[in-house]
C-alpha cells in the first residue's frame, strides 16, 4: 500500500512549478492538435494537478494502477486535458500519445474513461458524478480497513449539481475522514461568472454546514497547497474540502478570466504559438509542438 | 474484509433456494436471500436509499448492519457511489424503486455500466404491480431505459424461487446487472426441478399454436391465459423470459419456428420492453405475427394491482384474446 510521504524540500515545490508549467504547455498541445477541448479550466487546474499527480500520488504508482493506494478523481472531467499531461510528464503514457486526444481510437478520451486509462479511476464528464463515485472509494476503502485515501477535484459550476450536495451531506454524515475534495474555484463556466449563471457563494458556509472541515486558499500557489492537502491528512472525523481560488486560463494572458476559454474550442496556430511563448516555450520549438514533431522525434 | 461471525449452513451454490413461503413477494424472497447468501458471499454489501422495508432488504440490515450502507433519500448519490464502491473490490447491491432507478439512470450509465462496475441494481415496485402508489411510483419504463444501456444485464423474475436463484445468479456473474423484484405476493408458478440461468428462456408449458412469451408477474397470467385457450382447443406455449438482456434469441427462433405467432406479456410500457425486445429477434429472422399485451403507453393510476392489471389490459383474458388475435392473423398471412 502506497504510505503518506515524508515531508519535502523547497527544492520538490520549485520542481513542481515547472511541472505545472509543463502540465500547462501540453495542455494546450493536446487541445491544439485534437481541434476541440476545454483549456479554461485546464490551465485553471494546472498547479492543483501538478501538486497532486506529481507528489501526493507521486505517480507512476509503485504498485500497477494505485488500485491499493490513494486515488484521485477528476470530477470536473472536461479538465481531462491537464490529467492526461500529467499521465504523460509522470511517464504513465508517452507524449506522443497527447497528440491522439480526442481523436477516434485513442485512449485518451474527451472525458476520462476508466477502461482506457486505467488511472483515472473512474469515468467521469457528468458533473457530480466523479465525486460521488470517490465517496463510494472512500467508503469502500474504508469498510476494507484501507489506510488508503481518496482525492476529488470538482469545478465550480459542478456545485450546481443536485447530486454534489447529496454526496457532499453523505461524507459528512459518515465523517468520511479518509476523502478530501478540492474545488478548483475560477469563477467562471461555461457560458458566463458562477454569479451569473447561477451563485454559489458562499461556498465556505455551505460545505461547513454540510459537516465538512473547510480549508480556503490560493490555488496557484504551492506552498499553500501543500500545507492544505497535509492539513486535510490531519484533519480527522470530518472529510475535507479545499476551496483553491484560482484564475481561469492561468498563465496564458488572453485566457485569463474569460469564460470564451471554458468550453470545447479550437486553437489556431497563432493563438498556440502565442500561448506556448508565453509559457516560455521559445520561438524554434514552437513549431515542433504545431506540428506535433517535437513528441514524435524523441520518442517521449 | 472482515468476516461476518454469522456460521448458517450454507448449501452447495446452484441449489434451489425457496428459503422463503411460496406466497412471498418478489422482494421479500429477495430480502431474505440476501440474508442467506451472505455467509457464503463476504463479498457483498447492500445499498439502500431510505426504503429497506419496501425493497425487502431490512431483513438483511438486521442480520448484517455493518454490510448495509444508508444513503438516505438520494439516489443519483447512492448509484454513482456503488460503481466507486464496486471498484474497492465488493459487490455493491442497489436497492431501490424502479422509478427511482429512473431517476438515476445517468449514475448507472456513466459510473456503473460505462466503467464497467460488479454492481446490482435490484428495483422493487415495477410496473402496475406497484398498486395504490399511483403512476408517480409505477414505472412502466424501467425495463426500457436499462436494456438500452450497453452492457447491462436485464433481468425480470417470475416467483419468488426464481428470483432466489437469480440473486446468487447474479453475484457470480462479473458485470453490471438491472433486475426488477416485485411488490405484490405472488403464487409458486416454478417447479423444484427449475434452475434459472442469466440469458436464457425457459418453456414452462408445451403448446403448439401460438407462444406467450412473458416475464415477472405476466408469467403467472399468461399461464392463465394457457388454460384458458387450452378450453378452446388452443394449445400455447408458455415461454418464462426472466432474461429480457441478453435475450435468448434461440428460444424465439425456435417458437418462431414452431408455433409461428407470439405474443408478449409485460407488465411495462408495450415501447421498450419484453415487446420490443422480442420483436427486434423476430424480425431479424423471421417475421410473424406479435400481440403484444402490456401497458399502452399510458400512465396507471391508483388502485389494486389485481384491478389495475384488468382495467388496463394485463390479465389473462386479455392475453389469452391477444393469442386469439395472433392466431387469426397468422391465418390471414
Amino acid at each position: 500500500m502506497q504510505t503518506q510521504k515524508a515531508d519535502f524540500s523547497k527544492t520538490d515545490l520549485s520542481k513542481l512549478e515547472d511541472l505545472s508549467k509543463r502540465l500547462r504547455i501540453c495542455s494546450l498541445v493536446a487541445i491544439y492538435h485534437a481541434g476541440s477541448g476545454h483549456p479554461g479550466g485546464a490551465l485553471s487546474a494546472a498547479d492543483l494537478i501538478s501538486y497532486i499527480c506529481g507528489h501526493l500520488l507521486a505517480w507512476p504508482p509503485s504498485n500497477g494502477n494505485g488500485r491499493a493506494g490513494d486515488r484521485f478523481v477528476l470530477s470536473k472531467g472536461h479538465a481531462c486535458p491537464v490529467l492526461y499531461a500529467a499521465a504523460a510528464e509522470c511517464g504513465l503514457i508517452p507524449h506522443r500519445m497527447l497528440l491522439t486526444f480526442r481523436k477516434l481510437g485513442s485512449p485518451l478520451q474527451g472525458h476520462p474513461h476508466v477502461l482506457d486509462a486505467p488511472w483515472v479511476e473512474t469515468s467521469t464528464g457528468s458533473l457530480g458524478q466523479g465525486f460521488s463515485a470517490a465517496i463510494g472509494m472512500a467508503m469502500g476503502l474504508r469498510y476494507q480497513r484501507s489506510q488508503a485515501r481518496v482525492y476529488a477535484m470538482l469545478g465550480d459550476g459542478e456545485m450546481q449539481e443536485g447530486e454534489v450536495w447529496e454526496g457532499a451531506m453523505c461524507a459528512g454524515h459518515y465523517k468520511l475522514d479518509n476523502l478530501c475534495a478540492v474545488v478548483d474555484y475560477n469563477k467562471l463556466q461555461s457560458d458566463d461568472s458562477n454569479e451569473n449563471i447561477m451563485g454559489i457563494a458562499p461556498l465556505r458556509a455551505k460545505w461547513e454546514a454540510f459537516r465538512w472541515h473547510v480549508i480556503e486558499i490560493d490555488g496557484h500557489d504551492v506552498n499553500q497547497i501543500d500545507a492544505a492537502f497535509t492539513e486535510a491528512k490531519q484533519t480527522a472525523v470530518k472529510p475535507t474540502i479545499i476551496i483553491a481560488h484560482t484564475l481561469k486560463g492561468r498563465g496564458v494572458s488572453f485566457m485569463e478570466a474569460s469564460p470564451l476559454w471554458h468550453g470545447s474550442v479550437k486553437l489556431r496556430d497563432e493563438e498556440l504559438a502565442t500561448a506556448l511563448q508565453e509559457l516560455g516555450v521559445s520561438e524554434r520549438q514552437v513549431g515542433g509542438y504545431l506540428d506535433g514533431s517535437i513528441w514524435q522525434d524523441h520518442n517521449r | 474484509m472482515e468476516a461476518s461471525g454469522k456460521t448458517t449452513t450454507a448449501e452447495p451454490a446452484g441449489t434451489p433456494l425457496l428459503i422463503g413461503s411460496s406466497g412471498d413477494s418478489l422482494r421479500e424472497a429477495f430480502g431474505k436471500t440476501l440474508v442467506h447468501l451472505a455467509p457464503r458471499y463476504p463479498n457483498f454489501v447492500v445499498f439502500d436509499a431510505d426504503i429497506a422495508g419496501g425493497t425487502g432488504v431490512h431483513h438483511f440490515r438486521k442480520s448484517y448492519p455493518e454490510r448495509f450502507f444508508q444513503f438516505g433519500i438520494a439516489e443519483q448519490n447512492m448509484m454513482a457511489a456503488a460503481g466507486g464502491f464496486a471498484s474497492t473490490g465488493i459487490i455493491p447491491f442497489v436497492t431501490t424503486f424502479a422509478v427511482f432507478c429512473l431517476r438515476a439512470l445517468e449514475q448507472a450509465r456513466l459510473s456503473i455500466a460505462y466503467a464497467r462496475r460488479n454492481v446490482k441494481i435490484v428495483a422493487s415496485h415495477p410496473g402496475l404491480d406497484t398498486g395504490p402508489d399511483g403512476a408517480s411510483a409505477q414505472a412502466t419504463e424501467d425495463l426500457a431505459a436499462f436494456r438500452a444501456i450497453p452492457g447491462m444485464v436485464v433481468l425480470s423474475p417470475a416467483d419468488p424461487l426464481e428470483i432466489e436463484q437469480a440473486t446468487e445468479a447474479i453475484l457470480n456473474y462479473d458485470g453490471p446487472v438491472y433486475m426488477r423484484s416485485g411488490r405484490s405476493k405472488t403464487r409458486r408458478i416454478l417447479g423444484a426441478d427449475y434452475r434459472f440461468e442469466i440469458g436464457k428462456g425457459r418453456v414452462l408449458r408445451e403448446g403448439r399454436d401460438v407462444t406467450i412469451v412473458a416475464c415477472g408477474v405476466q408469467v403467472a397470467r399468461a399461464l392463465d391465459a394457457a388454460e384458458m385457450l387450452a378450453a378452446d382447443g388452443i394449445a400455447a406455449r408458455v415461454v418464462n423470459m426472466s432474461t429480457l438482456k441478453p435475450l435468448d434469441k434461440e428460444l424465439v427462433a425456435r417458437c418462431v419456428e414452431e408455433t409461428s405467432c407470439l405474443v408478449t406479456a409485460e407488465d411495462h410500457n408495450v415501447h421498450g420492453g419484453l415487446g420490443s425486445a422480442v420483436a427486434e429477434v423476430v424480425v431479424q429472422d423471421r417475421p410473424c405475427p406479435i400481440e403484444m399485451v402490456g401497458v399502452q403507453d399510458t400512465f396507471g393510476e391508483s388502485g389494486e394491482p389485481d384491478e389495475l392489471a384488468e382495467k388496463y389490459g394485463l390479465t389473462g383474458p386479455y392475453i389469452a384474446a391477444a393469442a386469439r388475435r395472433a392466431l387469426e392473423r397468422r391465418k390471414r398471412n
